[in-house]
Formats: C-alpha cells, sequence, structure tokens
C-alpha cells in the first residue's frame, strides 16, 4: 500500500486499489458464478410477493402432494401447497436472517476491533480478553439454550446469531487496526490533528476494508447454516414463516413418499451456500488478503 | 510446555465458571414454572415438588447450593422425568454419542487428511481440483440435509442400509456415522491442503528433497508434521460442531444419545436437565479445545518457545 498524502489518498489509491481487484475478481470464473447467482436468489426474493407463482397460503386439499408438473414447477406438498412459492418465500426469511445477522456481527465486531487495537494498552487487553472468554463458549449450545427460555422469536433468532459471529470480526478487525496505526499516513493524520473517532472513520477503516468484505461474505453462509440448523431441530423460524431449513425439515419427514419436497429445499440452500463460499473465496484472492490470523 | 499449559488451564477455569453462572440464571429467568404444564397441583403437593426441586429458596441461595452439587458432580434431579437424575440420563447417553463421535471422527480424519496430502502434492491440476470440489460440497451440504438424503438413497431407494436406531441390526452405525463426519472431512482436507502446501514450500523440504530422499520419505517423515498443525489444532472446534451435529443426526437416525436428550429436553422445557446438559457439555468442550491447543502447541516448536520466553 502506497501511501500518498492523506488529501488524495481516499480518490487515488481507492480507486486502483478495487480496480485492481475487480480484474482479478473478474477472471475467477467460479466467484463470477457465485456472485451470480447470489444477485439472482436477493433480486427473487425482494421482487417474490409480486412474482411468486402461487399465493403464500394458498392450499389445495383436493391435489394434495404431486410431483412436479407443468401447473406446479416444483410439485405441491401435502396441502397442495406450491412448493417453488414456498421455497421463494423460505428464502426470504433465510437470507434475510443470513444478511441481518451479518451485519449485526459486522456491527459490533468492527467497532470492538477498531477501538481495541487503535487505543491499544490495558484496554486493549481487557477487550481481547473478553473475546477470547466468549470465544471458548459453546455458542451453538447457548443459543439452542436462548431459543428454549426467551422463546422461538425471529429478532432474537437474529441477535442471538449475530452476537455470536462478532468475535473473529472483531479480532481481524484489531490486527488490521494495529499494523495499520503504524503507517505514516496516519501518523500524518494524528499530526495534523484529527480526533481519534475521525482518524478511525476515515483512514482506518477504508483501510481494513478487504478482510472485513472478505469475512462478511464468508460469515453469511455460516449464519445461515445456523438458521437451517435451529430451524430444522423446530427451534428457529416457526410456522406460519417458512425458512429453507424448516422446509428441509418438513421434507425429510415425508421423503420416502415424496422426495421432491426434501430435494428442491435442499438444492437452494446448497446452491447458496455454494455461491457465497465462491465468492468469498474469488474475493479472498481479489483482495489479495491472507488468513486471519497475521 | 509447563508454563503453556498452566496458562490456558488457568483461562479455561473462567470460562467453565461463566458457563455455569449464565446457564444458571438464564434457565431461572425462563418465563413460567417447571409444573405449569401438569394438570391441577394440589398446593401441599406443589410446595412439597418446590422444596425437593429447592425452589422456594431464594435465587442467590438456589445457585450456591447448585454450584455446591456441582462441585460433588451432582447435576441435580430432572424434572421431566420424576425419580431419574440428570447424571443418570446423561451417562446413559454419553457412551452412545461417544461411539458416533468416535466413528465420524476416524471416518472425518482418514477421509479428510488423505484427501488433502494428495491434493497439494500436485497443486493446480485435476488431482487439487476434484478433491476439493467435493470437499466444498461437504461444506455446503449440511448434515440435516445429507442426513435425509443418505437414508433416501442407501436406506430407502437402494435398500442397502438400516435407517434407524444404534447398534439394533448390523450396520446401522454407518450412515449416522458418515453423516456426521463428512463436513468435517471436508474441513479437514482443506485446512491439510493448505497446511501442506505452506511447508512444501519451505526451504528444509528443499534440503530433504537435494539429500534425494525419496518423494513418500520428504511427505510422511519431513512434511506432515508441520502440515497437519492446523488439523490439530482444529480437532478442539471440531469438538464442539460434532456435539452439536449430534443434535441433529441423533433426532435423524433416532439414536439414544446426548444430542436427542438435550433437543428432547429444550422441547419438554426440562430445565434442570438443560441447566445439566449445558453445564456438561460446555465443560467438555472446553477441556476439548484446551487439549487440541495443547497439542498443537507441543507440535509447534515455535509456539512452544514463546510461551517459555515470557509468554504473550
Amino acid at each position: 500500500m502506497n501511501t500518498i498524502a492523506p488529501v488524495f489518498e481516499d480518490a487515488e489509491k481507492g480507486s486502483s486499489l478495487w480496480h485492481d481487484a475487480w480484474l482479478r475478481l473478474r477472471k475467477n470464473k467460479l466467484a463470477l458464478f457465485g456472485g451470480s447467482v447470489l444477485l439472482f436468489m436477493v433480486v427473487v426474493a425482494l421482487l417474490t410477493p409480486w412474482i411468486a407463482p402461487y399465493s403464500y397460503e394458498a392450499q389445495n386439499l383436493d391435489l394434495g402432494a404431486s410431483p412436479p408438473s407443468a401447473a406446479h414447477w416444483l410439485g405441491t406438498d401435502i396441502f397442495g401447497r406450491d412448493v417453488l412459492t414456498q421455497i421463494m418465500y423460505g428464502g426470504r426469511i433465510s437470507l434475510a436472517v443470513g444478511f441481518i445477522a451479518t451485519a449485526v456481527a459486522l456491527l459490533i465486531g468492527v467497532t470492538w476491533g477498531a477501538v481495541a487495537g487503535y487505543v491499544g494498552g490495558r484496554v486493549d487487553a481487557v477487550m481481547m480478553r473478553l473475546v477470547d472468554i466468549l470465544y471458548a463458549l459453546p455458542f451453538m449450545i447457548f443459543i439452542v439454550l436462548l431459543m428454549v427460555v426467551f422463546g422461538r422469536n425471529i429478532l432474537l433468532l437474529f441477535l442471538a446469531i449475530g452476537a455470536v459471529e462478532w468475535l473473529t470480526m472483531a479480532r481481524i478487525m484489531r490486527s488490521q487496526v494495529q499494523s495499520l496505526r503504524q503507517q505514516e499516513f496516519v501518523e500524518a493524520a494524528v499530526s495534523v490533528g484529527l480526533s481519534p473517532a475521525a482518524i478511525i472513520h476515515k483512514h482506518v477503516v477504508p483501510n481494513a476494508l478487504g478482510p472485513i468484505i472478505v469475512y462478511t461474505t464468508l460469515t453469511i453462509p455460516s449464519v445461515m447454516l445456523l438458521e437451517a440448523f435451529l430451524s430444522f431441530l423446530g427451534l428457529g423460524i416457526q410456522p406460519p414463516a417458512t425458512s429453507w431449513g424448516l422446509l428441509i425439515s418438513y421434507g425429510a419427514e415425508t421423503m420416502e413418499e415424496y422426495p421432491w419436497l426434501l430435494i428442491f429445499p435442499g438444492c437452494a440452500l446448497t446452491l447458496t451456500l455454494f455461491s457465497l463460499n465462491f465468492l468469498g473465496d474469488g474475493l479472498r484472492d481479489a483482495l489479495d488478503v491472507r488468513g486471519s490470523k497475521d | 510446555m509447563l508454563r503453556f499449559m498452566f496458562i490456558r488451564i488457568l483461562q479455561a477455569l473462567p470460562v467453565i465458571f461463566v458457563v455455569i453462572t449464565a446457564t444458571f440464571f438464564l434457565v431461572r429467568s425462563a418465563p413460567g414454572g417447571p409444573f405449569d404444564q401438569e394438570k391441577v397441583v394440589i398446593p401441599e403437593v406443589k410446595k412439597a415438588l418446590e422444596a425437593q426441586y429447592r425452589l422456594d429458596l431464594p435465587l442467590h441461595e438456589q445457585y450456591f447450593a447448585y454450584l455446591g452439587d456441582l462441585a460433588q458432580g451432582d447435576l441435580g434431579p430432572s424434572f421431566k422425568y420424576p425419580g431419574r437424575s440428570v447424571n443418570e440420563i446423561l451417562f446413559a447417553g454419553l457412551p452412545v454419542t461417544a461411539e458416533l463421535g468416535l466413528y465420524a471422527l476416524i471416518i472425518a480424519l482418514c477421509i479428510g487428511v488423505t484427501a488433502g496430502v494428495f491434493a497439494s502434492l500436485r497443486p493446480n491440476t485435476a488431482q487439487d481440483y476434484v478433491p476439493m470440489s467435493l470437499a466444498m460440497i461437504g461444506i455446503c451440504m449440511p448434515s440435516f440435509l445429507l442426513g435425509p438424503l443418505l437414508v433416501l438413497v442407501f436406506g430407502i431407494w437402494l435398500d442397502w442400509l438400516p435407517i434407524t436406531g444404534w447398534g439394533d441390526i448390523p450396520g446401522d452405525k454407518i450412515l449416522p456415522a458418515v453423516t456426521l463426519g463428512s463436513a468435517y472431512a471436508a474441513y479437514i482436507a482443506r485446512l491439510s491442503r493448505a497446511g501442506m502446501l505452506e511447508i512444501l514450500s519451505q526451504d528444509y523440504i528443499r534440503t530433504a528433497r537435494a539429500k534425494g530422499l525419496s518423494e513418500w520419505r520428504v511427505v510422511t517423515q519431513h512434511a506432515l508434521r508441520g502440515g497437519l498443525i492446523p488439523v490439530i489444532a482444529f480437532l478442539g472446534p471440531a469438538f464442539a460442531g460434532l456435539l452439536a451435529g449430534s443434535f441433529v443426526v441423533e433426532t435423524i437416525f433416532q439414536i439414544p444419545g446426548l444430542g436427542r436428550f438435550y433437543v428432547q429436553a429444550a422441547f419438554n422445557r426440562d430445565y434442570t436437565m438443560i441447566l445439566g446438559t449445558t453445564v456438561f457439555l460446555s465443560s467438555l468442550i472446553v477441556f476439548f479445545n484446551l487439549v487440541s491447543d495443547i497439542i498443537a502447541a507441543w507440535l509447534n516448536p515455535r509456539l512452544r518457545h514463546q510461551f517459555q520466553g515470557g509468554g504473550s
């Protein structure tokens, strides 16, 4: 990273770094494929109320469970509900949990790590000590516990998952900030008299964005898996709402007679997780981010 | 090394304490008493029950009494199954889950390390891409999807393997163990590939090759030890994941293990059972993290010396 005079820094270096990364990413076919699939999923999820072939509540008890056909591309479930429609509405929830919980994790983690790394000294030691202790807690068990104690509330699910995933984010951010604050342009900003908050906001965070973006992309699939896991056990999303995890759990109950009820929601989840992982790996290579340990 | 172990053990103790305290107060703050669902309980009976479960005491006294019981290894009685203690239920499930986890781990290690090392020897060729693509599928295919799919294909369509139970029919342990182990096989494959690639580019490997050692000896005697450190370090977190995975796998295959008990306790709102299981599982996880950290440090001279010289 070259350091140019702080005034020009954002415009000059920013564009070239991101431009290079884009050129590298464009060569990675798997990552592009992942990005396209993801974009498609998000657009479909946003437009679902308008483009879904049937209404979410529509049942057709006479029809019952039927295999894929011209009228129902992915078949119907035992209540005669259109599977494609169910998957589209389930995807809205699964993707929303993925993005919102990751955003919660991002906000807490980046703030925590930036403050610890920038202030340093005893504050840093205490803050990271806390992260270490939380790291060792078996969170999977704790989330199950939370869902039992406080009822199966979707808002709580966002918070609980977000609260688990911020720890790694904080560690990455802290190590970034620690190496950045040794750099000349940060010293220059300090000598000009900028406040620490302004320095973190204007100079440190933009320069630490690469690893943060990569880790964010890889956090979303693990969050979505967690939601699906809880929903499968019956501790996550509750009917009448649905998610891919819940659809898979229903599908697993009746897979002997109606395998399409398991296979199609499973494909939707797996394909999305695939895409996110490929995109994340591609971004890591494109932005030249090394492992989180250094 | 002793100093390192000592520091790590000291770090683990507050974690267990935090788990016990947080779980206790979380469970106690749950809405609704444990006997609310029962039909109508005569006041005297209710009182006697509350006294038996110590619910008549103030909260902080309950907490200290619980800590006292824990110190003696007593996790208390179950709310849901009168007359059975949490200890009895846990120890009935523990051997089953331990066996399942062990098989899954063996499968994961055998497949994962072989695939990862194999891929690292010819990077960016088909020998690398094929196992790594399979690993990616393994990571993106959650156990609660893979399990039912395996049951569907091998249990129902092909009718090769039994689909439920544990130790009743020969072969009924195969599908659960494969389901639980496959995701870890995938992670281990990726970790061992990355670890091996880093080690294989080191000078001392070039030296070993320059000496004229066979590729087999270079890999097995020189590279593996360093290349597999990330895998060893992963085993601690993997253990936690295996336990959580056993919730799902034991539910799918109807295996009477700890994971299934935990999920059932969660549904039944069997508070003492949840409390006891959480404390027990958490302590196990913390313990295994500790062991895997110590083994990883023992294998990695750099980390070992860092702690001998002052620590950090």
